[in-house]
């Protein structure tokens, strides 16, 4: 049994806005072929496969069943699957890895979010008794999160903008990004309300897409060309009621932060914030100082693939430190509504 | 993958179905309180009332039995507008979305405002509710809140309690195939099945797919027959709804001939009881004019009256 666990191996499928077959298996295959050829490890060396995805996205049922087909079940294999993002997926591998049930494992999410009308989709993950009926869209209910904020004097409608302008510029070198280049800041102002205070901008584009993340204990982990380190990994929920908690604040990251044991002199955060200001709420929940770079990669706002977007936010912040770019890296996801669910995992280099 | 093909197919799909909730000794006060035009929140320990009420007290975990009345008007404290109202939502003009504490509760639910446009809305304005007509007992008996004071005074009705609530979920997708379920369904357009085989274990896959055995794509295009084994089969005895056959009848897997993975179809042709394991039989093809892309152009399978497939030619694809 290994106490330590790095990530070894990350591949995303292009964020497109519409691609291909609902089933996914397409989309996932050459993902996972090249996610273990960074990891230099065999399919069949893989202990434990464990998915994110949801049936709602594609509108078939036991659509993860299907994606199966992707990674090769026969002989059997030791399958999981988890209907949240595959962060939580990744969060499960995690801990069969440190319960020693696994040395290796392989993690992946996927969804074809255009296959729907997907804000209207999103509705069903509410309060099926009160909420869900009503069928409140995910924009407008991060709007009114936005609303709230805003009201409160914790964000504004320009340092909303500055997020969708620095991301969308860093996201200029990523080539699995949907949307990217230069912005000024008063054109994006000048746009119209999508949902009062929210903006085209402040919204990530509605993405198809897969990830795949590879993880290893220590010493497999280290034979691999290249890992990062976790640190540490912990996820915490706040109430299912809209109304039952302040939404300015983000209590759920700040718990998973301080669980995970978020390092002060963090260099790099890629946060899973699909508006923007998520993002702001978000490094006000977690701490983050102005040193540390946030979503290098342009984050979810240049693409959101739902359930692989939050593990691609852990595969980005990996891959800041394998690079060498970042000695400390934490990649975070968020399911939900307004910043419901959240989970902070913490990357190191040696 | 066989070079440059059409775009796949894709076909819109619409499901929809009813969820059916039991309601539990909380919400079923406060519906049964909707349809009498009352709003009843649950008391926490702290003193706090909370609308839509909590079943459980989320600091002490007890049970939460101490339901209480508040008002039908309330105020804002976080909205948004919608120009473009979406399917389902409670109105079918331009709306606010708005979180909503209602006067005597300290939690705010979610609703629609019909303020008719956004300037009307702002964070600490006053609402009341608009009853629907008719209410049954569900969140949707409030119709949607609108600007203003005051409210239709609550009746009293001696109706059983609301204990059941019902939901209607309608989705509308764009169902699309891969590249190679569409070679597959355009291929059944001309009257003919398509196998593909995968390059590691050499089976041959109808409908094409990634190969379950080896997660790599299946590459070599393989014509399948139209006749094959019956590998394994049950005889439906149980109608149910949309059922477009008369019980009892039969679904088999067929292993077509070329195929290494049998497919479902129907036998028709015989009475249930005589199908057997290993019978042979063959596609009866609906009328050509009637072809489309779509597994539908074979209507069933019917014995073909050769002698029966010896057990080992089939038990490996069971």
């Amino acid at each position: 049994m290994s106490t330590e666990v790095a990530v070894i191996g990350f591949a995303q499928a292009p964020c497109l806005p519409s691609a291909g077959t609902t089933s996914g298996v397409e989309t996932l295959v050459p993902v996972l072929g090249r996610a273990l050829a960074e990891a230099r490890l065999d399919r069949r060396e893989v202990d434990f496969w464990c998915s994110g995805s949801s049936d709602y996205l594609a509108g078939r049922a036991f659509s993860f069943v299907n994606a199966v087909d992707a990674i090769g079940a026969y002989p059997p294999i030791c399958e999981s699957h988890v209907e949240m993002d595959a962060a939580w997926a990744c969060y499960e591998a995690y801990v069969q890895i440190l319960a020693g049930e696994a040395e290796t494992a392989l993690v992946y999410g996927f969804g074809k979010s255009s296959a729907g009308q997907l804000r209207r989709v999103l509705a069903l993950q509410l309060d099926p008794y009160t909420v869900a009926p009503l069928w409140p869209d995910s924009v407008s209910v991060a709007a009114v999160q936005a609303r709230c904020a805003v009201d409160a004097g914790v964000v504004s409608e320009r340092a909303m903008a500055e997020v969708a302008v620095r991301s969308r510029a860093d996201a200029r070198a990523n080539p699995y990004s949907q949307v990217s280049g230069v912005f000024d800041l008063d054109d994006l102002l000048a746009g119209p309300y999508l949902a009062d205070p929210l903006r085209g901008h402040d919204c990530a584009p509605v993405s198809d897409g897969a990830a795949a993340l590879v993880l290893a204990a220590g010493e497999r982990a280290r034979r691999a060309p290249r890992r990062a380190w976790i640190s540490g990994m912990a996820h915490r929920i706040d109430p299912q009621g809209l109304g039952e908690r302040d939404l300015t604040e983000v209590p759920s990251a700040s718990a998973a932060a301080q669980a995970a044991c978020l390092p002060g002199d963090l260099d790099v955060a890629e946060l899973h914030a699909p508006f923007t200001h998520q993002e702001l709420l978000l490094r006000a929940a977690l701490g983050l100082g102005d040193r540390v770079r946030i979503n290098p990669s342009g984050g979810a706002l240049c693409g959101n693939p739902m359930f692989s977007a939050g593990l691609a936010r852990i595969g980005a912040a990996a891959g800041e430190v394998m690079s060498g770019r970042a000695r400390t890296a934490a990649g975070h996801a968020t399911s939900g509504p307004a910043l419901q669910q959240n989970l902070v995992c913490v990357l190191e280099a040696s | 993958m066989n070079g440059v093909d059409a775009p796949p197919l894709s076909a819109p799909l619409t499901i929809s179905f009813d969820y059916t909730r039991s309601l539990g000794p909380v919400l079923s006060r406060f519906m049964t309180g909707l349809r009498e035009r009352r709003v009843l929140g649950s008391r926490t320990a702290d003193g706090r009332v909370h609308v839509p009420p909590l079943e459980y007290d989320p600091a002490t975990h007890a049970p939460l039995t101490d339901l209480v009345e508040v008002a039908a008007t309330g105020t804002v404290t976080g909205w948004t507008w919608t120009d473009r109202p979406l399917d389902g939502q409670p109105l079918d003009r331009p709306f606010g979305w708005a979180l909503i504490r209602l006067d005597g509760a300290d939690t705010a639910l979610l609703h629609a405002v019909d303020a008719g446009r956004p300037e009307r809305m702002r964070t600490g304005m006053r609402v009341r509710i608009r009853w629907a007509a008719e209410r049954t007992g569900h969140i949707r008996d409030i119709a949607c809140f609108e600007p203003g004071e005051g409210s239709a005074d609550p009746l009293r009705l001696a109706d059983e309690p609301v204990t059941v609530m019902t939901t209607p979920i309608r989705l509308s997708y764009t169902h699309t195939t891969s590249a190679d379920e569409s070679r597959y369904l355009r291929a059944l357009a001309e009257g003919r099945l398509l196998g593909q085989r995968c390059p590691v274990c050499r089976k041959v896959y109808v409908p094409p797919r990634v190969c379950p055995a080896d997660g790599v794509p299946t590459e070599t295009e393989v014509a399948v027959r139209d006749r094959g084994t019956v590998t394994t089969f049950c005889v439906v005895n149980v109608p149910f709804a949309g059922q477009r056959l008369e019980p009892p009848y039969v679904v088999a897997q067929i292993l077509l001939d070329g195929a290494d993975i049998p497919v479902p179809h129907l036998i028709l042709g015989l009475p249930a009881d005589q199908v057997r394991m290993g019978m042979r039989v063959a596609a009866v093809w609906r009328d050509r004019a009637s072809w489309t892309t779509t597994p539908e152009n074979i209507a069933h399978f019917r014995p073909t009256g050769e002698p029966d497939a010896p057990y080992e030619s089939f038990q490996d694809h069971l």
